[in-house]
């Protein structure tokens, strides 16, 4: 465990000593848990609707696909135009694009960045390497089954996808949020034990609590 | 007129040093903060992290983290035949794989003593010299981006994809080509080819002027670029700094004249030199250096032979053994010296590959060096201006 | 190229000259010989600038190869100095203090083959991996298919096929 991790004594800037033990302090504790349906099926169709009209997503380019997230920002692709746009934080946006291969060190911060997003919150697997290995399918740094540790809504086949494939899938992912069945969300909370075990099989330095939202 | 050298050493007398020359930075006095940037890319920089300590708006202290990208290339290659590696190399750098392509292809061909093509040679030369274009246009969007100039980036991501579809034409996809294999090129050029590139040189060329005026002449750049993030020109060869960096400090380094490779010794042109070393030069090196890089794209095409083959006759590839030997093989490209270090062992697979990507060495120990005494809103600035990629420091 | 070989030889008694090309030459020099020879190659002959610092790993000769490349810009001429140390004792001298780049190869060359190079700058900090706990990963007896397939769960439905056999396969199907 990283030293400044560990419990201990801090002095204030006004004098005052107190303890500090940064793994239960600076982070919360509690589980997360299902989303329940809204009140109405009326209701929750147009909160779908709405949902699938702004997709924001986190500017993690965890992998060479991001190299094809900058086309789609400018003119010639131009996302924008379907309520797709990039936020700097995972605050405030609701889809993350796992774009690529995600190595053992990566997938850490991968973790955090999707348990800081709100829900509702969506995951998308881009390219072949996040479906099974891909290039990369013997290498000892990088995981082959994305949806073991993160719960996956869609994949983008190919390495690597070009800006249309993106563009579809942008579509095919508004047509599942549309129909209700985008509910990765649910369904990490529901699996939590599981995903949670699946993770930590992999990442061998565990240094943070189990959900850190 | 002399450089401005605002950011030394001796600018700022905190922290103090220990005796045995660490900084002295006591994080729970309140004075120090730690603050992190990264993984999530800063600009275009990559995934990387610098973990800075920081007092006040100023950076006392720097770290670089990175791994984030790593695959574990060189062990893989290594578990691959001859020819099984030539598709995965390309993968090592994103924005301008071509020279991972060149490099390996040219080592493996040293060694295995087979002869390029003459025509070959010249599609090379064209393949990595659009490739650089690209890579430069990439940077200056991301350089404008991270003094908060947004527009840069979307006319010159515009351009690149002009650039792009160049590239598909020729090699049939956008950004991993794997065009360029152990034995010469895929293929020729097609049809019109030559014209098509024209309009799209003139494109870019007129785009550059825009970015000329709005970016280069802009106040606001010139007041946050002038004069920050300067490097020493003496510390060039013990920070092994290579490149547009090198050479906005003064030294025309440039493997391409150096050491010249494929049809270099044959095209007119000279390495761009600045003096003044900031982040305004590095960035002003390299859009002058798109612009020899357009120049020679031309010279190419015009002179290139009309016939001939593109590939060599490969031994049978799945039973392709070299024998024990080594060398390296470097190349130019746009953030400095590429090179492959290659050793064979004499049976159908490398017995080890090393790559050389300029980065490591720019975004390691110069950058930690280099970002002490810099403002916070200046770090990402000065990061992007070493214009590194981490796929190539990890691999 | 050839002069300056020969000018070097004896003094540091290097062994193995391999003149790759007119511009570009590997030997092999001894464990002690290698500071003062990069020092003179430094100073005395111009070659400024260390291109890389890797190892390669012999393991049937239980011995791991490091190789300091040393470029000339002037001159446009690069020399590899092959040091041999032993695999089961891998510890070489730090040259940091030469040129400071060499840390981060020393601390890569640390993580990935295991080599230790007292005295280099955050050398034993995590440098690409993060918490690992197998046999460096670039030495040649760690098999990275092995790991990888009791470490990840491979997505079933995935065939490997070898190109060879394959190939024979679909070019000769009746087997002849």
């Amino acid at each position: 465990m990283k030293e400044e991790l560990e419990k201990r004594i801090v002095k204030g800037p006004d004098g005052i000593e107190f303890e500090v033990e940064p793994l239960r302090d600076y982070y919360c504790e509690a589980a997360p848990t299902v989303m329940p349906q809204a009140y109405s099926k009326i209701i929750e169709g147009f909160f779908n609707w709405a949902r699938a009209e702004s997709l924001w997503i986190l500017g993690f380019g965890t992998g060479c696909g991001a190299i094809e997230m900058r086309p789609l920002m400018t003119p010639r692709f131009d996302a924008y135009r379907y309520g797709v746009q990039w936020r700097p934080t995972p605050r405030q946006s609701n889809l993350f694009i796992i774009s690529g291969y995600l190595s053992v060190k990566t997938l850490k911060r991968a973790i955090r960045s999707y348990e800081q997003m709100q829900n509702p919150k969506y995951v998308i697997g881009l390219g072949s390497c996040t479906i099974n290995g891909g290039m990369y399918w013997d290498s000892y740094n990088t995981i082959k089954c994305l949806d073991d540790y993160l719960p996956v809504d869609l994949y983008i086949a190919g390495c690597m996808p070009r800006p249309e494939a993106l563009l579809a899938g942008f579509e095919e992912l508004k047509k599942l949020i549309r129909a209700g069945k985008a509910e990765g969300a649910n369904q990490y909370a529901e699996n939590f034990e599981w995903y949670k075990a699946n993770q930590k099989k992999v990442i061998l330095d565990w240094d943070m609590p189990d959900y850190n939202w | 007129m002399a450089p401005f050298k605002p950011f030394q050493d001796d600018r700022s007398q905190y922290p103090e040093k220990r005796a045995d020359g660490t900084l002295d930075i006591d994080l729970s006095s309140g004075k120090y903060l730690k603050l992190w940037q990264g993984p999530q890319h800063p600009g275009i920089t990559g995934n990387m992290s610098v973990e800075l300590t920081v007092c006040g708006d100023e950076v006392v202290e720097g770290k670089t983290h990175v791994g984030y990208l790593h695959r574990g290339f060189e062990k893989l290659m290594e578990r691959r035949t001859f020819i099984q590696c030539f598709p995965i190399v390309c993968r090592i750098c994103v924005p301008e794989p071509d020279f991972n392509e060149y490099c390996y292809a040219a080592a493996v061909e040293e060694l295995a003593g087979i002869k390029v093509p003459e025509k070959a040679n010249w599609i090379r030369t064209l393949i990595l010299e659009m490739g650089r274009i690209n890579s430069y246009l990439m940077y200056l969007g991301g350089q404008a981006g991270a003094f908060g100039m947004g527009v840069i980036g979307q006319w010159t991501t515009y351009v690149r994809d002009l650039m792009l579809d160049r590239f598909e034409e020729l090699t049939g996809a956008r950004i991993y080509h794997m065009f360029i294999m152990p034995g010469g090129v895929r293929d020729g050029l097609p049809d019109g080819f030559e014209a098509r590139m024209e309009e799209t040189l003139q494109e870019i060329e007129s785009t550059l002027q825009d970015v000329y005026e709005a970016m280069f002449c802009n106040a606001i750049y010139k007041k946050r670029a002038v004069g920050v993030g300067y490097i020493d020109p003496a510390l060039l060869d013990s920070y092994g700094v290579t490149g547009p960096t090198a050479r906005a400090a003064g030294v025309a380094k440039d493997v391409r004249r150096d050491q010249p490779y494929l049809v270099y010794p044959e095209l007119d042109f000279e390495p761009v030199v600045a003096t003044e070393s900031d982040i305004y030069a590095r960035s002003d090196v390299r859009r002058r250096d798109l612009l020899v890089s357009i120049d020679l794209i031309r010279q190419i095409l015009v002179r290139m032979p009309k016939a001939g083959p593109v590939m060599a006759p490969l031994p049978n590839v799945l039973h392709w053994k070299i024998p024990r030997g080594e060398t390296y093989v470097r190349g130019e490209c746009s953030r400095g010296e590429y090179g492959y270090y290659l050793v064979t062992d004499g049976s159908g697979y490398p017995r080890r590959v090393n790559v050389r990507g300029p980065s490591y060495t720019h975004a390691m120990a110069l950058l930690e060096r280099f970002i002490v005494n810099v403002n916070i809103a200046d770090v990402a600035g000065l990061m992007v201006s070493l214009h590194t990629y981490p796929p190539e420091i990890e691999r | 190229m050839r002069e300056l070989l020969e000018s070097l030889t004896t003094p540091y008694s290097l062994t193995d000259p391999v003149e790759q090309r007119p511009d570009l030459a590997f030997v092999t020099a001894g464990r002690g010989q290698l500071r003062p020879l990069l020092m003179h190659l430094r100073d005395k002959e111009g070659f400024t600038h260390l291109v890389i610092l890797t190892a390669v790993d012999w393991l049937e000769e239980g011995e791991f190869q490091l190789t300091y490349l040393l470029s000339d810009r002037t001159h446009g001429r690069d020399i590899g100095v092959r040091v041999m140390i032993p695999r089961d004792e891998a510890t070489m001298e730090s040259i940091h203090d030469i040129w400071p780049t060499a840390a981060t190869y020393q601390r890569e060359l640390r993580e990935m083959f295991g080599i230790d190079f007292p005295g280099s700058t955050r050398l034993n900090e995590d440098f690409i991996l993060e918490g690992w706990a197998d046999i460096p990963p670039y030495r040649r007896d760690f098999d990275t298919l092995k790991y990888a397939d009791e470490t990840y769960k491979q997505r079933p439905g995935r065939e490997t096929r070898d190109p060879a056999q394959h190939m024979k396969e679909q070019l000769y199907p009746d087997g002849k």
